[in-house]
């Protein structure tokens, strides 16, 4: 049982996983060698923690779904909007925004998260609120980090979309406002992909979440910061296990809205 | 409602961009008779006149005035572009925005998308995406969409530039259905076959300024200056 | 059915999730969460109490933060100086010990250094730093890594001078014994850490039981004088649980492998 890694890969080279219990996932033990039988392990934890419909899975994998929708939502009511205004007005501060929008695409997750935890913290300005360590200031900061990839991805494609509509509504001397819905309803499409990828940044995120959120167990701890969290044990498979759920999530919600959008593609076209 | 609109009047008109001169100064008055026709060579600036008159070009010197206010002819005014702009819906969708806009109630909407679409020859494609019709569709498509709220007045800008002669005249055929049911046009074009059979009057463009205006059979038998005769003969003018 | 089930995929994720009656946070650090012993208590205190414990398990710089700023309504850490400057600079009411672990050096099972057959913490130490062996440190200023600089110091010997076979990691226990693991080097653990972790590769136990290893965590109410949301009552009914005979049974029967990780020494009564 115990032989040694037949094949030694250097990063994750873990030698012998111990077996024993892991926590409160009523998972099966692992025993083994390598990291490769942990990465088998891991496939094998997430079959059984599925099938067996893990109760403490589910919530954490529904916290996870929750927070990030949620914060997606918001967020995409933000920056639609904005990257609708940039296509379509000319005003002072337009390409700083721009500029600004594209630089903060990159915002590195800690950081904002460090800052949401500063103002958020009962001695920061907003202590009175009560919001840190709760899903809500996770919300926030997923706010933050997503807003500026969805309105920049969306901006891209509303620009395209306005210099081709640009001479046609002008001429119908429509009003702003009317310019940024034909804008954004007839790049609905296209602004899906963004919200994906908003989608995407958010429900992998650990960095900011696991600062503002604190990965309380039954409050605050999400798919993401589990996996971190077992990491830290050197419960390599369990972690995984968990990272496989997180990556079978991430493509179901694709999927679902991809066939959202396909089933309304038919009816209309 | 023709009456409200003209006569139109051009003073000293002009539009330049970043200190150059691209058209005008343009002294011109249109009474709106029939079908009015700009011709002239490329780049002497039949574009830019129809956009300045329309309003979406800026008027840099002079002025654009109707016999009404400019808001309610602006109203009243449709456009047509060389290349057709089509929003990425269907053809119904594409006839009903401009009522939509207006605040036309839904379904009249899509009775009037309908009545047009058989009126230009789309009706089998109303529930289509626009995108995927042909060149000369939509372009068809455009034009009904410009007639669709019942202007006083459309402008054309060299609507049939890019398509073939079977949709040139089809296209030819709803404008001058169009005028006999009342609507003023303002099309430019480069093509002298076209300005010959559809035009009731003329104004020759010529280096960004208005060389010659005329009733069209006149302008084409007698033209009065050297190079509006040249031009007509198929010479090389600028 | 495009809707019908959009709308049950919604309900599915908004469904709330049934909480305990009372609620506090309590920031603990990382070696104690590592241990598994919360997993133990938690359960008993909703159970006895119906109160709901969430914990913040930082390091113990953080916990004290974390204190500081009011963000938590008590911590359970284990770095008595910092404890005690907590409590002076009016952080924290009152410290109450509770129980204590221990520390142990994890290294290579062929033990290149030769620390097993040391007699006390320092001399094992000297001899790790004369093999120049790869020594990984938590280097956070959690705890654990203040106890390890203080056990250096005793060595008489100054980790800020170390060469390259010291790396500071930056990081909490499990993942600094990911680290030592990956780089088969020695290290500064609590049992309860080592014991429940699942990646020991060529690592073993190699020197443990001075007293000076000894680890005592202590319980320190956040001041509610400074934070007037603090929920005082919760946290001494909880102080109340955690020094009482229930808890010791608790503590003192938690084993690993069949060994003892936690020896309870709160003393009953309070002041």
């Amino acid at each position: 049982m115990h032989d040694p890694p037949a094949t030694s890969w250097r990063l994750l080279r873990t030698g012998l996983v111990s077996p024993r219990k892991t926590g409160h996932f009523h998972a099966k033990q692992a025993k083994g060698g390598s990291a490769i039988v942990d990465l088998w392990e891991g496939l094998r934890h997430a079959f059984w923690l599925v099938v067996t419909f893990d109760a403490e899975l589910a919530d954490i994998a529904l916290r996870s779904l929750r927070v990030t929708l949620t914060a997606l939502f918001i967020a995409c009511l933000i920056a639609l909007p904005l990257a609708a205004l940039l296509a379509v007005r000319r005003f002072r501060w337009r390409r700083a925004t721009i500029a600004m929008l594209n630089a903060l695409m990159g915002l590195p997750p800690v950081v904002v998260g460090l800052i949401v935890y500063i103002f958020l913290s009962r001695s920061g300005p907003f202590g009175a609120l009560g919001l840190l360590f709760t899903p809500t200031a996770m919300i926030i900061a997923q706010v933050i980090i997503i807003v500026p990839l969805i309105a920049s991805i969306a901006h891209q494609s509303l620009r395209e979309l306005w210099a081709e509509y640009h001479d046609l509504l002008i001429s119908l001397n429509v009003t702003q406002m009317q310019k940024m819905c034909t804008l954004l309803w007839d790049a609905r499409r296209a602004l899906l992909t963004a919200a994906l990828a908003g989608f995407g940044r958010g429900i992998g995120e650990v960095g900011a979440i696991m600062i503002v959120g604190g990965n309380i167990d039954n409050a605050t701890r999400v798919l993401t910061t589990a996996i971190a969290l077992e990491t830290g044990k050197g419960e390599f498979a369990l972690a995984l296990a968990l990272g496989f759920v997180l990556i079978a999530l991430a493509l179901g919600v694709n999927l679902l809205i991809h066939w959202i959008g396909q089933t309304e593609r038919d009816s209309r076209w | 409602m023709v009456s409200d609109l003209f006569p139109l009047t051009l003073k000293g008109a002009e539009t330049s961009r970043r200190g150059k001169r691209l058209v005008g100064p343009i002294d011109l008055s249109l009474d709106g008779q029939g079908l009015c026709v700009v011709i002239g060579p490329n780049g002497s600036g039949k574009t830019t006149l129809l956009r300045l008159m329309h309003g979406t070009a800026r008027l840099t010197g002079g002025e654009v005035s109707w016999a009404c206010d400019t808001a309610t002819a602006r109203h009243h005014q449709a456009f047509v572009f060389q290349q057709p702009v089509v929003l990425r819906r269907t053809v119904e969708e594409n006839l009903t925005y401009p009522l939509q806009l207006r605040g036309v109630a839904r379904k009249q909407a899509r009775a009037a998308a309908r009545e047009w679409a058989a009126k230009v020859g789309l009706e089998p494609h109303l529930t289509r995406r626009a995108m995927v019709l042909s060149g000369g569709e939509q372009q068809k498509l455009a034009i009904a969409r410009a007639l669709i709220t019942d202007p006083a007045l459309v402008f054309l800008d060299e609507p049939t530039a890019s398509l073939d002669g079977r949709a040139m005249r089809e296209i030819e055929a709803i404008l001058l259905q169009a005028k006999a049911d009342g609507t003023r046009l303002i099309l430019s074009t480069h093509d002298m076959g076209q300005a010959r059979r559809i035009a009731d009057q003329i104004v020759f463009m010529l280096g960004g300024k208005v060389h010659e205006t005329g009733p069209a059979p006149a302008f084409f038998e007698a033209p009065q200056t050297p190079e509006a005769r040249a031009f007509l003969q198929g010479d090389i003018v600028e | 059915m495009k809707q019908t089930l959009l709308l049950a995929f919604l309900a599915a994720i908004t469904a709330g999730i049934a909480q305990a009656a009372d609620q506090m946070r309590m920031a603990v650090t990382t070696s104690f969460h590592n241990s598994g012993l919360a997993d133990v208590l938690l359960p008993e205190i909703a159970k006895d109490l119906d109160l709901e414990v969430q914990l913040l398990v930082v390091g113990t710089g953080q916990a004290l933060r974390l204190g500081e700023a009011g963000d938590v309504d008590a911590i359970l850490v284990h770095s008595r100086s910092a404890e005690e400057a907590f409590v002076a600079d009016g952080f924290g009411t009152h410290r109450r010990e509770i129980m204590y672990n221990d520390f142990i050096i994890v290294g290579p099972s062929d033990d290149p250094a030769g620390t097993a057959t040391a007699e006390t913490a320092a001399e094992a130490l000297q001899s790790i730093a004369a093999s120049n062996a790869a020594f990984v440190s938590r280097g956070d200023d959690s705890g654990t890594h203040k106890k390890e600089l203080s056990l250096w110091a005793d060595a008489d010997l100054a980790a800020d001078t170390f060469g390259e076979w010291y790396r500071a990691v930056g990081a909490g226990m499990g993942a600094a014994l990911n680290t030592a693991s990956g780089l088969n080097a020695y290290i500064l653990s609590d049992r309860a850490s080592w014991l429940n972790f699942g990646n020991k590769g060529d690592l073993a136990m190699l020197f443990s039981g001075d007293p000076v290893l000894f680890n005592q965590y202590a319980y320190l109410p956040v001041n509610p004088e400074l934070h007037p949301h603090v929920k005082t009552d919760l946290v001494s009914k909880l102080e109340t649980w955690l020094t009482s005979d229930r808890a010791q049974a608790l503590i003192d029967g938690y084993t690993i492998d069949g060994e003892t990780l936690f020896v309870f020494n709160a003393e009953p009564v309070s002041n």
